[in-house]
Formats: C-alpha cells, structure tokens, sequence
C-alpha cells in the first residue's frame, strides 16, 4: 500500500500562495498528473511531497506515514528531474547504482539489479558509457532507471519529457506509461502540457494560483471540466453565456437553448462537438454565426467563426468542412447532452 | 590534397600572427629574465663592472655540499603543504556557502570582502598581523579582555604567525577558483543524490569533491608554488624563527650580494617544485574521476 495523500498544504513566497490549503490522495500503483500553467503551483506542490519544499501548514502522508519532518534522504522517494541531473562524474551504471551503494546493498546484489533496471528500460548494453555519451532519450531512460532501482514507494517526475523534442517526447510518453504499468509504483508527475497530461495519467489535478480547482480521471475531466478555467486549460472550449428564463438558457441574440441539469448559466461546447452547416439543422441549439476561416488540416479542419463578438472554433471532418463556403454566414449547432454546465470562477 | 596543404598553411601563418603578440610577451616578460637568471647561476661573479668572471658549477655544488640549504628547502615545502591544506580546509567551505547558499547582494559584499586582501599592500598586511599576534598586541588584549585569568597570548616570531599571514594572503585564490568550480555544480544533481537516499558527507565525497577537484587543484597549485618560495612572511613575522628557503635566496640578493648563488638555489626550487606537481599530477588526476 503505498498511497500519497496530502493534507491541507499551504506554503507561500514572502506575500505570493504557491500552494493554499491544497488536499488530495495519490491512489496507490496509479499515475497521477499534475497539470497548470506556470506559477499555478504544481512543482511546489511536487517539491513539498519529495521534501524539498517545507510546506507552511499541513502535512503530507506516503504509505500513511506523516512525512513532512523527515529529510528527503530518508522519504524513500524517486524522482526524474527536468534536465536529469544524471552524475557526470560516473557511467550509467554507476548512476543506477547510486542509491543502492548509499543503502549497503551487497555489491553482487547490485549489480544484478542494475542489469535488471537498465534491461526494463531497455538500455541493457550502455551501462559503461558516461553521461555526456547518451541522447536525450537515453538520459531520460537512465534518469528513470535511477530513481526506480531503489524501489522508492512513490516516483516523482518534474516535467520529465519537456527537454526532449516532439517526436521523442510522445515515444517516451508510451515508454513512461509501460515502465510505470510494469513496476506498479505509484507516480506524481507534473507537466504544463496538457496533451501529456491527458495521455499518461489514470487521474489529474489541475491547479491554479496554488489551488486545486478540478481532480478526476482524464476523461472525465475532459468531458465535463466544470469551470470556466478548467475547460479553456484542458483543450479548446466554446464559452457561451446566457441567462436563466423559463428553465431554458438565453444566449446573446435571443436564441434559446437547453439549460444544464445544474441550472448553470454559462455552457462550454468542444470545438469537435460543434457541428457547422450552410442550411439551419434540425436540432434546437443552433446559432447564426460568420465564417471568418476555414483551416484545412488533412483529415480534420478547423473554422473560425464569429458570434455576437465572441470569436468560437469548431473542428470538422473532411466531408463536412469540403461543403463550407470560404466565408460568409453559416450555422452551428450542438447536441444538448454534449453542452456542460460551466461555475464562473 | 594541395588544396588542404595549401589551406593548412594560411591558418598555420594566421594562427602564427594572431599568437605573435603573446609569445612577444612570453619572450620578453619570462624568457629573457629567466635566461638572465640561467646564465647569473653558472657564472662566477655579478658580471657588471670590471669584476673577473668564469664558467662554473660552484653555485649548484653549494647546495649538495651544504645540507642546510636541503634542509631548508624541506621546512619550506612543508609550509607549503601545511599552509595548502589550511587554505584548502578554510577555503572550500566558503566557496560552498557563497556559490550556494547565498543568493543575491549579500553575496556581492563577502565577494569584496573575500578580495579586499587581493587590494592592500601586502607589507601592510604583514604588519598588521605582527601588531595583532605579538605579546601585548590586539590578540592578547581581545583574549585577555574574556578570560577569566591572565594569559599571555604571543604568537609572533613563532610558525604559527608565518602560517597565519600566509594562509590570509593565499586564501582568496582557493576560494575563488573553488568558487568557480563549485558554482558550475547544477543545484539538481545535489537534490537527486538527496533524492537518493544520500546523506551530505556521501553527497560532499561522491558528488561535489570529484566535481570540483579540478578547481580545488588549481586553486591549492596557486598557493603552494609561490608559498615555497615565500620569504617576506617568514622575515617579518618569523623573526629569528623565520629562515627558510625564500629568504636565503634573498638574502644572496639583497644581503650577501651573491648573485649567483641566489640564482642557482632559485633554478633548484624551481625544478623540485615542478618535481613536487609532476609528481603529484597522476595522484590528483585520479582523484578527479
């Protein structure tokens, strides 16, 4: 059982929250991503739980144990750091072996879990080659290697793909996913892009200015985000606002449309949910808008609308963005149950 | 292949001309004086005005015939090492806490503080220290001044004193090449071993110490060939104790008016102290990896 969970943790900067009252449980063997824009808190919130960071109140658990007095060295932790920080002064192997010396493993012992480690990110044969000597993706392996020789109780990962480019960074996101499902180790990492976010993790926070605004599964988070921040953050979102009349919601221009179970006034529609026709569709939640740009894309193309002075998006399938006029008065529409209730901030 | 040739030689001749300003300078400013001192250690006699002069090899005969100057030579090399280590000892913590512990303007200030030494003229500093360790001086008074009983604190003319003075004067090159060294150390690479499970002695001996060797040595090579050859130190605040290998060199200059002699005993520190360093060069290498 080796579950994270912290408790009301606040830490803050002279007068700027880093971190305000922040609670949340790190589900055992589960990948957990910690997603926000810059200075929202995440590494802070990374940093308090490996030690680093001394949080100003509140208190953090691994494995049920409060931890927040005792010394990184001795939290029994791994964490990747953003450029590594692998030792230039010794070999691959030396590195993986780093934290096993430091714990009196018996050097026959070690050796062997060395090899396994660097087998399992499949660097079996590199382990005399220095530092300087690997890729980036290889440093990657090797920094991950590191900090699960150990056999840690909770992996911790600062933007570990952010030094490496794009098509790198999504094979070493499917090569983090397989390492974390093969040692079942329970993993925190932070990133700012929501992509990797939404990829990797079984579960996400998203943070801002220090608080936690939203925690669920990826899909769930993504599908109904709940406020306005969380669906802008979380890929592209149509913010509409209205108000309340006769249980339904009137937007700008008079249009009415189906009102959100939770009696929200605000809705947000994914700009794939948002369906864009010469001729007025047969469902009730359409709008007249104006075609200002047509993005042809491959397979998908984007349009950029304008609506009572809001600028909207909307992604569609060839076939359906192949009829579109270049630009001009067109309609949009959206089915009802694809509408989520938005809390304003 | 005559293309390259050809090429090969215009960067040759540029390389030559870009370098000429440099090896002018070596040439002058080295060179010459050392070639100076090479020819004044093999001859009889100063050659200037119409003393007589001939070829010889008296003057390195001298060394081996009296085992004084050997002698002599050994007590300096371990001031040397003895004010080395002090330097090394006191420097490399503050290296450690001005490249990472503090941040910002304070730093600036102990980085003036650190050089001020570097500024002040160093028979200034010299006498100043006299005035501080000598019996009835400043230390004694400071001492005095908290003890409960009467001591009497005289450190001048002692060892002490000669180690004291020379370690304040070498101090700011370990601290600023450790300085150096230690500040292209990634504050990360000391979290992760942290992050490791290791505790801050194995992080210092496994982590920083190899990381910064390379620094360390120099700084400590800066100290210990010009503390070798030291001899105002040992002059001033030796007094009667403070005969070494620096000031017999400069006693021939400056006392005896024996040039020659004073060449030679300087061309033998020479070699041992480039002995001393080829000798130590594989030690400390492999310290670094």
């Amino acid at each position: 059982m080796s579950e994270v969970r912290v408790e009301n943790l606040s830490k803050s900067y002279g007068s700027a929250c880093a971190l305000d009252a922040v609670s949340l449980r790190f589900p055992d063997g589960g990948f957990f991503g910690l997603l926000g824009p810059s200075g929202s808190g995440k590494t802070t919130l990374l940093r308090a739980i490996a030690g680093f960071v001394e949080p100003d109140a509140g208190q953090v658990l691994i494995c049920d144990r409060p931890v927040v007095d005792v010394p990184v060295e001795a939290r029994e932790i791994g964490m990747v750091f953003q450029n590594y920080a692998l030792f230039p002064n010794m070999s691959v192997s030396e590195n993986v072996a780093f934290g096993l010396r430091v714990r009196r493993v018996p050097t026959v012992e070690a050796k062997a879990r060395v090899a396994e480690v660097l087998e399992l990110v499949q660097l079996g044969p590199l382990g005399d080659r220095r530092p300087h000597e690997l890729s980036g993706g290889q440093r990657q392996r090797v920094a991950m290697a590191r900090a699960i020789v150990t056999r840690p109780s909770v992996l911790l990962l600062d933007e570990p793909l952010s030094a490496l480019d794009k098509a790198l960074r999504v094979d070493m996101q499917i090569e983090l996913k397989r390492i974390q499902r093969e040692v079942g180790i329970t993993t925190i990492f932070v990133t700012h892009d929501q992509e990797e976010a939404l990829t990797l993790s079984d579960r996400i926070g998203i943070l801002k200015g220090g608080r936690l605004i939203r925690e669920g599964r990826p899909e769930e988070v993504y599908s109904d985000p709940g406020d306005v921040f969380t669906a802008r953050f979380l890929g592209e979102a149509n913010v509409l606002e209205g108000r309340a009349v006769d249980g339904a919601l009137e937007l700008a221009g008079g249009t009415r449309v189906a009102r959100p179970a939770d009696g929200a006034t605000m809705i947000a529609v994914r700009p794939e949910h948002l369906s864009v026709s010469r001729d007025r569709p047969e469902i009730a939640s359409a709008l007249r808008a104006d075609l200002r740009q047509r993005i042809f894309a491959g397979a998908m193309g984007t349009c950029v609308l304008h609506w009572e002075g809001q600028q909207l998006k909307a992604v569609a399938r060839h076939e359906e963005f192949a009829d579109l006029p270049e630009s001009g008065p067109v309609w949009i529409s959206w089915c009802d149950r694809h509408a989520r209730g938005l809390r304003a901030e | 292949m005559a293309e390259a040739g050809h090429l090969a030689r215009t960067d040759r001749l540029r390389a030559a001309g870009l370098l000429a300003p440099a090896y002018l300078w070596l040439t002058v400013a080295v060179f010459l004086p050392l070639s100076a001192m090479a020819f004044f250690s093999i001859i009889t006699d100063v050659p200037f005005g119409d003393t007589e002069w001939r070829v010889t090899a008296e003057n390195y005969a001298a060394f081996l015939e009296s085992p004084t100057y050997a002698r002599l030579l050994w007590k300096s090399v371990l001031l040397g090492v003895k004010v080395t280590a002090l330097c090394v000892l006191i420097g490399f913590p503050c290296a450690w806490v001005l490249a990472k512990m503090i941040r910002g303007r304070s730093r600036e200030a102990l980085f003036l503080l650190v050089i001020l030494p570097f500024w002040s003229n160093s028979l200034v500093r010299i006498f100043s220290w006299a005035i501080v360790l000598r019996g009835n001086g400043v230390l004694d008074k400071a001492v005095n001044a908290v003890w409960p009983w009467n001591v009497e604190v005289n450190l001048l003319f002692s060892e002490w004193a000669i180690v004291i003075g020379l370690v304040h004067s070498y101090l700011p090159y370990v601290i600023l090449t450790a300085y150096l060294a230690l500040q292209a150390i990634d504050d990360s690479l000391i979290e992760a071993a942290r992050s490791l499970g290791a505790k801050w002695w194995t992080i210092l001996w496994r982590v920083v110490l190899p990381l910064s060797s390379s620094g360390l040595i120099a700084g400590a090579v800066l100290v210990f060939v010009p503390v070798v050859g030291s001899f105002m130190e040992p002059r001033i605040l030796g007094g009667r104790m403070g005969t070494y290998y620096g000031t017999v060199i400069e006693d021939q200059f400056v006392a005896v008016f024996n040039w020659p002699l004073g060449a030679a005993l300087s061309f033998i520190l020479l070699a041992v102290v480039l002995a001393i360093l080829a000798v130590s060069a594989p030690v400390l290498r492999k310290a670094r990896t």
